[in-house]
């Protein structure tokens, strides 16, 4: 399902948080957006999404978003955005019950989204009793329960330790290799980028606008690949004299929030 | 000569500071101390009995009270107060509270008055309310359920205002219609400060109570006290404050055992 993101402006009162923002995303892609912390990524994703009213432009789609997707445009939160009264399974079926499902239908899609993430076992669990990389597994499968068309993930490794982050970002891929969706994966990590993303959008910093976008020709799939080694190391170099300026500037600001 | 290990010499423990350590015995042992240390000046004579009885003579009293039934009937009179008032005043305080804190117009609406009412002593207001309700006990549950709805507003509302703005964007973003919203994420996510809440409004319903028995009733733990103070009589007298103070344990232990069992998921 293409996206189109046209003039897309916002602010908040006096602040301008993103300017002009021009983007056209293919079905199945998967875009990264990077660059320096409060330059507007998180703006810009729930602009798309639909949770936040740009003061300019517009988010558009082409066709109709697919038969079997219950919810369009649906979110995985940095913070895992999880309801700590519910156990994993409730929580996975908080997308569902609101929908015109069966008990049953419900049942089975929740299963198989926690099978697909790994989660089975842990389906009477709380999300007090799980690690962090555990309870954004929690996330992703609620994510994946109603079949999303666009998957916006705001940084959803951000939170996690490094090797955590790895598992994680191998189980993505894993996950993404079976299932289609476009995605928009807003990160200030330049490896994840590098890794996960079949274009990547930098953001200059706050007013946020396209400063660059880099495509990065190897296929997701055979990226972890030796013979691409050079490559990864080459865009990641290339992503950081991009942003490096921008984010020791904005570094150095003096945040008036 | 020198040995390998020669002039090692093991790093000092200096952590460890003011770390709180569960010691079981000690509130027991200073609760019995200071009772025994009691017990002791009035058996010398050091305490004039008048003003200050023994705690064996306390514990004779409450029993005493206890065979002959008036403790039993002054308990029920109170809580007979205690429990509706607690009651009308919790449903109608959760009710304005959990409205104020869920629509805007309503918090709009409700929250100068309820800040401008809830300075008021409630017991101030009894006289009023026997004027419109007679001295029965209409007017003395009223006292109480006013005294419970407003903590039991100001901590529902804010209570609302404390679940995660997060956790709310989420559940729009898989597109849960309002009605769901309050159902699955503000009601639960505020239950542990309307809970919280419930202590307050119950250390509230307890201090009216007792307070609207001394204005004007016959029967009731607050009259009762009074009258064995105005007869001297300091054994019973103390008796009574001592069962007020069981009836506030036993309340606060209730409400415990409800909130572990309603917040199992903390
Ligand atoms: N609700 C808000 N009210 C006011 N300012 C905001 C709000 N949300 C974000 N901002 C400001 O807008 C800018 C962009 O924020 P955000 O999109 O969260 O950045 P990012 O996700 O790239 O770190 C920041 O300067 C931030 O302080
Ligand atoms: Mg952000």
């Amino acid at each position: 399902m293409p996206l189109h993101i046209e003039k897309v402006s916002h602010s908040y009162g006096a602040v301008e948080a993103l300017k002009d923002i021009d983007l056209d995303i293919a079905d199945g892609e998967t875009v990264a957006l990077i660059g320096p912390s409060g330059c507007g990524k998180s703006t810009l994703l729930g602009i798309i999404g639909g949770l936040l009213q740009p003061v300019a432009g517009q988010v558009s789609l082409s066709g109709p978003p697919p038969a079997d997707s219950l919810n369009p445009f649906t979110y995985i939160f940095q913070d895992f955005a999880l309801l700590p009264w519910r156990s994993v399974a409730a929580n996975v079926a908080l997308a569902l019950e609101h929908r015109r499902l069966g008990a049953a239908e419900c049942r089975e899609r929740v299963a198989a989204a926690l099978a697909l993430t790994g989660l089975s076992e842990f389906a009477a669990a709380y999300p007090k009793q799980l690690s962090g990389g555990m309870r954004q597994r929690v996330g992703i499968a609620r994510a994946l329960v109603v079949r999303p068309a666009v998957l916006l993930l705001d940084e959803p490794l951000s939170a996690l330790d490094a090797q955590t982050r790895e598992l994680l970002m191998e189980d993505l891929l894993a996950i993404w290799a079976r299932e289609k969706s476009t995605r928009v994966y807003v990160t200030h990590n330049l490896e994840e980028a590098a890794r996960l993303a079949d274009r990547v959008v930098v953001l200059s910093r706050r007013p946020g606008r396209i400063r660059e976008v880099l495509q990065i020709d190897v296929p997701v799939a055979e990226r972890i690949r030796p013979e691409h080694a050079a490559l990864l190391i080459d865009v990641h170099r290339r992503l950081w004299s991009l942003i490096r300026d921008e984010a020791a500037t904005a570094e150095r600001e003096i945040l008036d929030v | 000569m020198s040995e390998p290990n020669a002039g090692r010499r093991p790093i000092l423990f200096r952590g460890g500071g003011f770390a709180p350590t569960p010691r079981r015995a000690v509130p027991w042992i200073v609760f019995a101390v200071l009772i025994g240390l009691w017990q002791a000046a009035s058996s010398s004579g050091l305490l004039p009995p008048l003003f200050m009885p023994s705690p064996a003579a306390i514990v004779r009293a409450l029993y005493e009270l206890w065979l002959d039934g008036t403790l039993m009937e002054h308990v029920t009179a109170s809580l007979k107060r205690i429990v509706p008032g607690w009651i009308i005043g919790t449903a109608a305080g959760l009710a304005v509270g959990l409205a104020m804190g869920i629509f805007s117009s309503a918090r709009a609406a409700g929250l100068p008055i309820v800040s401008a009412l809830f300075p008021i002593p409630k017991i101030a207001l009894l006289p009023v309310l026997i004027l419109w309700l007679g001295i029965g006990e209409p007017s003395k549950v009223a006292t109480i359920a006013l005294g419970v709805f407003f903590p039991t507003v100001i901590s529902a509302y804010s209570a609302c205002d404390s679940v995660p703005r997060n956790l709310i964007r989420m559940a729009q973003s898989f597109g849960l219609p309002a009605r769901d919203i309050v159902a699955k994420i503000v009601l639960p996510g505020a239950m542990p400060g309307i809970l919280a809440g419930f202590r307050i409004s119950a250390s509230v319903a307890l201090l009216l109570v007792v307070a609207a028995e001394m204005i004007g009733a016959q029967h009731g733990i607050g009259a009762f006290v009074l009258t064995a103070g105005n007869l001297m009589q300091t054994d019973q007298l103390l008796a009574g404050v001592v069962v007020l103070s069981i009836l506030g344990l036993l309340i606060s232990w209730g409400l415990g055992l409800v909130e572990r069992s309603a917040l199992r998921w903390r």
